[in-house]
């Protein structure tokens, strides 16, 4: 029997979370994933331009159902994920501190990413009533505006955090209607990877949210330049910067850049919802 | 072949067809990867095969309008083909011929009591005249699968002789409605049985019923083309037609023909595309490879 000193850790292969399944990348490529000390601790799939190919089409594919359904009912789903991600602590925790976290930084930012999923939650049958307008208009039309989804949002993550970064954009983004695809933090991806698990069991419909893991160098441009994307999240600055508004104007993208520290309460509110939300203005003839 | 002249459907009875053989050659078919240079030409390839339909009830003349458009124009871009013909019910074909006036595609209509056959011979014949009178180039028809399953293959074949006599000069595509055939014996027998009574093509399907066109399917009725050329050297025609979507799909349809019947097949005149939904995934892909950029269906016209 090995004893505990000779027994060969397996290292595992964190997989993609694409339409609902957890496929390798196509390309079949991975990387090691370093803890501090340069320790392999995990493998993690490198995404190709394929794989986001295929997570933009499932992205499309879920977006009209998902918007059809009643905020309340991504309310809850969006609780769903809260109540699983509370149940599954000790996995996370162990990832974030395998990926460098002292317990107590772990702790803090698994609770403030469990509590901004509530706080979506809560938000998702309540924005609209904020930001829904009654327009005065001088001709006889009852005339108004309603914030609607943008379709499929791309979601570049911040590199320096595990989990915060990830929820703190995917929620307000899924909350509103819009599915997303989005790329982890490079060197820390391990925790993305499980929340596609928690996902997956949280009655998220597949296709809603796609998360991939790899280089942000290799995908930046596809993303920006891909015309079924309607809008991109992202933190980024100097080249990739420029990549991104340059390629993206093809499609006049929505470009939202957000650099924030995600990990204060502050960094929560209904405005980031309306960060992919459009608004659409109804005339309606009245008094005919 | 003086033996089929005299009873054309006697020797139907003992086919057989390798089914794992056939799903085993169509797995290593499918795996031909196709880049570049290349891709581009047979994605234009499959456009040009394409023929756009359009075959519902509420069908009006504006939708054949736009369908006529696009089979003319597909795309902007200068450099893409117009398409094979325009696929409708008989009841449009004269609306649908004047607006393809002066350009080279074709006009096939249905016939036969599309989708089902279920009728008399008399009405149909009358339906395939009718169609031609209104100016069909092509007529798809229909086989009567409840007398094929019944092994009634000389009323079939009658019937496919018959609605060619009607045809005249247009050509006859044969639809065999694999779905409904349920083993791909019975495909090889039908299209053995359609060929022999004068099918110019032959088709696998309506589009109605499920499954409808599939790659085993389509190499089994490319498989007899073949041998009835060897034997007779003449050259059927070929028509996969449902369910083929995504240009991937169409270019494994390409690499089947030209590996099984050569490239003299890689030809609007004997192979055709019956899709709609396809032109359109054919030309997001064009204009990936022109632009480098993944395209979006937002941009190009539904119909």
């Amino acid at each position: 029997m090995a004893t505990k000193a000779n027994r060969l850790e397996i290292l595992k292969t964190y997989k993609l979370y694409i339409d609902g399944k957890f496929p390798r990348s196509e390309s079949g490529r991975h990387y090691l994933v370093k803890s501090k000390n340069g320790n392999g601790i995990a493998n993690a799939c490198l995404a190709s331009r394929k794989d986001l190919r295929d997570a933009i089409v499932a992205a499309r594919k879920a977006q009209d159902a998902w918007a059809a359904r009643s905020a309340y009912n991504r309310g809850q789903i969006l609780y769903r994920i809260a109540e699983m991600l509370e149940g599954r602590k000790a996995q996370f925790m162990e990832e974030m501190i395998a990926q460098g976290y002292t317990v107590g930084q772990a702790t803090n930012e698994l609770q403030s990413s469990i509590d901004r999923l509530v706080h979506y939650a809560g938000w998702s049958d309540k924005y609209q009533a904020i930001f829904s307008a009654v327009n005065p208009v001088d001709s006889s039309h009852f005339n108004f505006s309603v914030p609607e989804a943008m379709g499929v949002v791309g979601i570049l993550c911040e590199e320096k955090s595990a989990l915060i970064g990830l929820v703190s954009l995917i929620a307000p983004a899924i909350v509103g209607g819009n599915t997303c695809v989005v790329l982890s933090s490079e060197s820390k991806p391990l925790c993305a990877s499980t929340f596609g698990e928690v996902l997956h069991a949280s009655d998220v419909p597949a296709g809603v949210v796609n998360i991939l893991t790899g280089s942000r160098a290799e995908l930046i441009k596809t993303y920006a330049s891909h015309m079924d994307v309607n809008a991109l999240v992202f933190d980024a600055s100097g080249e990739s910067l420029k990549t991104i508004q340059s390629e993206a104007a093809a499609n006049v993208k929505r470009c939202i850049h957000l650099m924030d520290d995600w990990s204060q309460a502050k960094s929560q509110s209904p405005y980031h919802i309306m960060n992919t939300q459009e608004i659409k203005t109804t005339w309606h003839p009245i008094g005919v | 072949m003086d033996k089929h002249t005299k009873t054309p459907y006697e020797d139907l009875t003992c086919v057989t067809v390798d089914q794992v053989g056939v799903e085993e050659r169509v797995s290593r078919l499918t795996k031909r990867s196709i880049k570049k240079e290349s891709k581009v030409w047979a994605l234009k390839m499959a456009l040009s095969m394409c023929d756009l339909t359009t075959l519902e009830g509420k069908d009006s003349p504006g939708k054949i309008r736009q369908l006529c458009n696009k089979a003319i124009r597909p795309h902007e871009d200068l450099d893409i083909p117009s398409v094979a013909a325009v696929c409708v019910y008989p009841s449009l074909v004269r609306l649908t011929k004047s607006h393809l006036k002066g350009t080279k595609i074709q006009v096939a209509s249905v016939a036969t009591a599309f989708p089902s056959g279920q009728s008399n011979r008399a009405i149909k014949l009358a339906e395939t005249h009718w169609a031609v009178e209104e100016g069909a180039d092509e007529i798809d028809m229909v086989i009567s699968r409840g007398h094929f399953l019944a092994g009634e293959y000389a009323y079939v074949h009658d019937e496919i002789a018959a609605v060619k006599e009607a045809c005249g000069k247009a050509h006859l595509k044969v639809i065999l409605e694999t779905g409904e055939l349920s083993s791909l014996d019975q495909v090889r027998k039908a299209s053995e049985l359609a060929i022999r009574a004068g099918a110019d093509f032959i088709k696998t399907s309506t589009g109605k019923v499920q499954p409808a066109a599939t790659l085993p399917v389509t190499l089994v009725m490319l498989e007899t083309i073949r041998d009835h050329f060897y034997a007779t050297g003449k050259r059927i025609g070929m028509k996969p037609a449902g369910g083929i979507s995504t240009a991937k799909n169409a270019l494994q349809y390409l690499v089947m023909v030209n590996e099984t019947l050569g490239s003299d097949w890689l030809s609007p005149s004997l192979f055709r595309f019956g899709a709609s939904s396809l032109a359109n995934d054919l030309l997001m892909q064009l204009i990936k490879e022109k632009t480098g950029r993944y395209q979006s269906i937002d941009y190009f016209s539904k119909d």
